[in-house]
């Protein structure tokens, strides 16, 4: 498919990271015809990592998250525009302005939303915010600067804790309610996740976990005053963070006769979109955030990522594969991670899913700098640094090569394996 | 479809740079934080905070930081001087 031909026509659907990398990628491959980038969202690509963190403490306006490009791209933008259908057999796309666009390559960049609260009545409640755009951030960045007396956040993933830093930094009184025994346990497992847990306790966050949030009461105005804890108690909050994760944008794809639910959209191990009967569309590919594709290095289990690295990495390979550069080997970055929150710098590689023992490799929790490996059935699966990062590399490449866990002790006076404790993942996952 | 390019962003001045920086690669070094002190710094032992939006005026120094970074993880975009 090397038409580099200059009356081809590609699209890429979703104007954010995967967007904007797929399609310079797709030009620096030598795609020569024309590229029209479509966004639901008014703005040009900007990056969310600061969404959660300086953009709430005020240091960065929202606005100036704006992403750069890395080269011209002649492209044509239809921002503000949501994709709404998609017909294959005509190749069409049809756009939410009701106008339609044909395409002869597509790249499905969609991303995910913020999971909402499940009472839709009580999440459109004043003061209620779920926060994964930039309009999301600005207003929950106005709610925090005008002093409200307590936030609430409901759930201890990597957002809800790093709002409530940004919370504690504004030394605003928060609450952080997760229903796991620790925060981040379902992504770290609790013996991380009491570490982070008690980080936050010292910095002065009412940690509430292994509770769950019931329901919100309105103030009778029409505002949330308070949550009402299950079992008993509640919060008075003015403001409440509904922190659930993220669902993936599909339903656009809906009737499209390809494989995708609110997990993702499929791939094959190139990149290709495949149908509900498992076949590649050749013209279609997938990056980011939307992408559930088979990890090579996780025994071909179906994953889709929530990575900023990995949104640039997948978006670079699928731009090259429509431009007709097919890569010799399937897409199998190793997936990266990073979180700032508290003062502390967590990053991560590889994946923790279904580790069965972790090793502290590197410094101690005691420290507060120290490096988690995490194993599974006798190989190095994923590492977790908490601000010991120039030692993350090495063990990237161990977990690439798949070497033996827990891995000999090197260059100490006490030979032998290092002990393996149990990760402690909650035994079903968070709602 | 006329051909454009996105609005220049609002809020911080139209001609501000677009700074980015791949915080997977990033080590902490520090390097970006002594080119341009008032646009990155560490925080905590090794949390690299940058603005992203800084002003066109401090292009020479951003580009010292871009430049100076040894894992390449600073992105920058000129503007004023990116080919249209
Ligand atoms: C607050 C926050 C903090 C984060 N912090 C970190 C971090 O510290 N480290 C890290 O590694 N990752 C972080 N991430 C994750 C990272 O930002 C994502 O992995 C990345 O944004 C994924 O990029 P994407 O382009 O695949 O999807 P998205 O960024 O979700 O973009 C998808 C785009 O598609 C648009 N769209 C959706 N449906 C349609 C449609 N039908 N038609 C047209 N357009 C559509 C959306 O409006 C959106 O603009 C964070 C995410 C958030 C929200
Ligand atoms: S010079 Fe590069 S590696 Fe060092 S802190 Fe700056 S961005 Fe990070």
């Amino acid at each position: 498919m090397t038409d580099a031909a200059s009356s081809a026509h590609a699209v890429v659907v979703g104007a954010s990271l995967a967007g904007l990398r797929g399609a310079e990628a797709l030009r620096r491959a030598g795609f020569a015809g024309r590229l029209t980038i479509v966004g639901a969202e008014p703005h040009p690509p900007y990056d969310r990592p600061p969404l959660s963190k300086h953009v709430l403490t005020g240091e960065v306006p929202a606005e100036a998250t704006r992403l750069p490009g890395l080269l011209a791209l002649d492209a044509e933008w239809r921002l503000g525009c949501a994709a709404s259908g998609l017909d294959r057999a005509s190749r069409t796309l049809r756009l939410a302005d009701g106008t339609e666009l044909s395409y002869d390559r597509l790249l499905v960049a969609t991303g995910t939303r913020a999971r909402p609260w499940p009472n839709p009545h009580e999440g459109r409640l004043g003061g209620v915010h779920t926060i994964r755009d930039r309009d999301d951030a600005a207003s929950l960045r106005a709610a925090l600067a005008a002093r409200p007396r307590r936030v609430l956040i409901i759930g201890g993933g990597f957002i809800g804790c790093e709002v409530a830093s940004a919370c504690r930094s504004l030394d605003l009184p928060v609450t952080l309610v997760e229903p796991s025994p620790t925060p981040l346990a379902r992504v770290l497992g609790t013996h991380l996740g009491s570490v982070v847990g008690a980080l936050h306790e010292s910095r002065g966050v009412d940690l509430r976990s292994g509770a769950e949030v019931e329901w919100l009461e309105d103030d009778g105005a029409g505002r949330v005053a308070r949550a009402h804890l299950a079992g008993g108690g509640s919060v008075e909050a003015d403001i409440v963070v509904v922190a659930l994760g993220a669902v993936r944008n599909t339903d656009w794809l809906a009737g499209s006769g390809l494989s995708a639910d609110p997990g993702g959209l499929d791939c094959d191990k190139r990149g290709y979109a495949l149908d509900e009967a498992g076949r590649p569309d050749t013209r279609i590919a997938a990056a980011g955030d939307v992408a559930r594709f088979p990890h090579p290095l996780y025994d071909g289990r179906r994953v889709a990522l929530e990575h900023w690295g990995h949104a640039v990495e997948q978006a670079e390979h699928a731009g090259r594969l429509l431009a007709g550069h097919e890569a010799a080997a399937p897409y199998a970055a190793l997936p990266t991670f990073w979180s700032t929150q508290g003062g502390i710098n967590i990053k991560s590689v590889g994946l923790t899913q279904g580790a069965d023992g972790l090793a502290i490799v590197q410094g101690s929790p005691a420290e507060g700098r120290f490096l988690a490996l995490y194993g599974r059935e006798g190989r190095c699966i994923a590492a977790v640094s908490v601000d010991c990062a120039r030692w993350l590399p090495a063990y990237a490449a161990m977990i690439e090569a798949r070497a033996p866990f827990p891995p000999i002790r090197q260059g100490t006076d006490q030979p032998g394996h290092l002990p393996v404790l149990p990760p402690g993942f909650p035994e079903k996952p968070r709602r | 479809m006329p051909e454009t390019t996105p609005e220049p962003a609002p809020g911080p001045t139209a001609s501000a740079l677009r700074v980015s920086v791949d915080l997977n690669r990033c080590q902490a070094y520090a390097q970006c934080c002594y080119a341009a002190p008032r646009h990155f710094r560490i925080e905590g032992r090794e949390a690299l905070y940058y603005d992203p939006a800084p002003s066109a005026a401090d292009r020479d120094a951003i580009e010292q930081a871009r430049i100076a970074c040894p894992v390449q993880a600073i992105h920058v975009e000129d503007p004023e001087r990116s080919a249209p």
